[in-house]
């Protein structure tokens, strides 16, 4: 039974037909041709799928797009639409990220985790990316850049 | 992706929901955080007529402790109670337990009462709730009822839930004196993995111990005869080996991708003894604070 779903997605209100079966990640990607976020795992291991909803990170794979009527959900679209911020730019600038493809994801989850804990040790880092899987960099650069951002490690 | 169909319920009182639960008998499946289910639809190891969304019912949002026990009710995320200095002051093994639970945006949506309906025989809310003799409130046709914890696990991924019921929360007594606690789980590695062996240890006043282990045996329980042989006593290295040595007796691990049933038997006694430790030292306000990993 297809019904008319209204979200807001990076701040627009948008309304698409969705069938109850169908998964945020692919109400996005699919009917809305938004597509930072990714199908890694489609179980919900591997964190790719990350998007912000209502502020908080989840696994836009694990959740049905019928939930989220009336709520927001936040992309990378809409996280650099005035451009990239520090965290984007402190990944670009240590080369933190070879194939990306687990990118939207991590930003996603540490835009999450610096909103709740804006001065994260480095365990709190690791800790919050547990569920992101990067399988080029072995995390070392990622993990420095984002404590570059909030002025070094404590 | 979900290849089957289903309908899609939203609910906004319990009453409601629970005449959704009776109109479609056992094709109707709860939703909370939906992170079991959802793997569970793609996977076609299940195949709903209905999905009943519970996230409309707000009464199922609550959080709150009274002076005797805490509330947490079916819609309640890991991550409010891991965000809960309610939580953290009152039941800070609770807490502890939470923190080891998936990942930071699998606990942004999963909620305990949906940990304790999957009923995995890893799960790592279990050892906690077991040791505080939680109970889980139930509502159903018939009207409400409590099942202690204890009652609640009956097999693997099975429970005590009646056809056509709904869990509503779960209340957990609050200690009444000094105690200290501990889970300690042990992981593959540090990153997000179901757990290869668990064990919860509550040390109360009066030298009065709690144990419960998870993930291995068919279920979360309680180790009484663990506790029994500890009762009253003052831990030492003696006494911990001793209660070590009934281990074996108390779980029945298997074999399986995450660790050989040897393995967990060996981990299990070793668990014990740090979680009985540890326990202990919080008790007297010492030792590693709560979240702090002792493995």
């Amino acid at each position: 039974m297809v019904q008319e779903l209204t979200i807001t997605v990076n701040g627009e209100e948008r309304r698409v037909p969705v069938e109850p079966n169908e998964t945020l990640l692919e109400v996005l990607r699919d009917r809305m041709g938004i597509t930072s976020p990714k199908c890694g795992c489609d179980r919900g291991d591997c964190g790719a799928c990350t998007v912000l909803l209502d502020g908080r990170s989840v696994r836009s794979c694990l959740v049905l797009a019928v939930e989220v009527a009336g709520h927001e959900v936040t992309t990378l679209e809409g996280i650099n639409r005035d451009g990239l911020t520090p965290l984007q730019q402190a990944f670009l600038d240590r080369n933190a990220f070879q194939c990306g493809f687990c990118a939207p994801g991590i930003v996603l989850t540490v835009t999450d985790l610096l909103a709740r804990n804006p001065n994260p040790s480095r365990e709190d880092v690791q800790e919050a990316l547990t569920g992101n899987l990067c399988r080029c960099t072995g995390y070392a650069p990622i993990i420095d850049a984002v404590l570059e951002t909030i002025g070094g490690e404590r | 992706m979900i290849t089957a169909g289903f309908e899609y319920h939203r609910p906004t009182s319990l009453d409601e929901a629970l005449m959704l639960m009776e109109r479609y008998g056992e094709s109707a499946r709860p939703l909370a955080g939906g992170t079991d289910l959802v793997v569970r639809l793609k996977d076609g190891a299940d195949e709903p007529g209905a999905v009943v969304d519970l996230k409309g019912i707000k009464e199922l949002e609550r959080l709150e402790a009274s002076d005797e026990a805490l509330l947490i009710g079916a819609l309640v995320t890991f991550t409010d109670i891991i965000e809960s200095e309610l939580v953290r002051e009152k039941l800070p093994l609770l807490w502890e337990a939470a923190t080891t639970v998936a990942s930071m945006g699998v606990r942004n949506r999963a909620t305990l009462v949906g940990n304790i309906c999957s009923a995995v025989p890893s799960l790592d809310s279990g050892p906690a709730l077991l040791v505080h003799e939680a109970e889980v409130l139930v509502r159903g046709p018939d009207g409400q009822r409590r099942i202690p914890i204890t009652e609640w696990f009956t097999g693997p991924k099975r429970t005590a839930l009646g056809a056509g019921e709904l869990v509503t929360g779960i209340t957990v007594p609050l200690p009444k004196d000094a105690h200290g606690g501990c889970y300690a789980r042990a992981g593959r590695y540090a990153g997000e993995d179901l757990a290869q062996v668990g064990a919860a240890a509550l040390a109360l006043d009066g030298d009065r111990y709690r144990v419960a282990f998870c993930a291995v045996g068919p279920l979360a329980t309680r180790a009484r005869d663990i506790e029994a042989a500890l009762d009253g006593r003052s831990l030492d290295t003696d006494i911990i080996e001793e209660a070590v040595a009934l281990v074996p007796d108390a779980i029945s691990p298997i074999t399986d991708i995450r660790a050989s049933k040897e393995y967990r038997a060996h981990m299990a006694g070793i668990l014990l003894t740090r979680a009985l430790r540890t326990a202990v030292r919080r008790r007297a306000g010492e030792g590693p604070k709560y979240g702090e990993r002792v493995v």
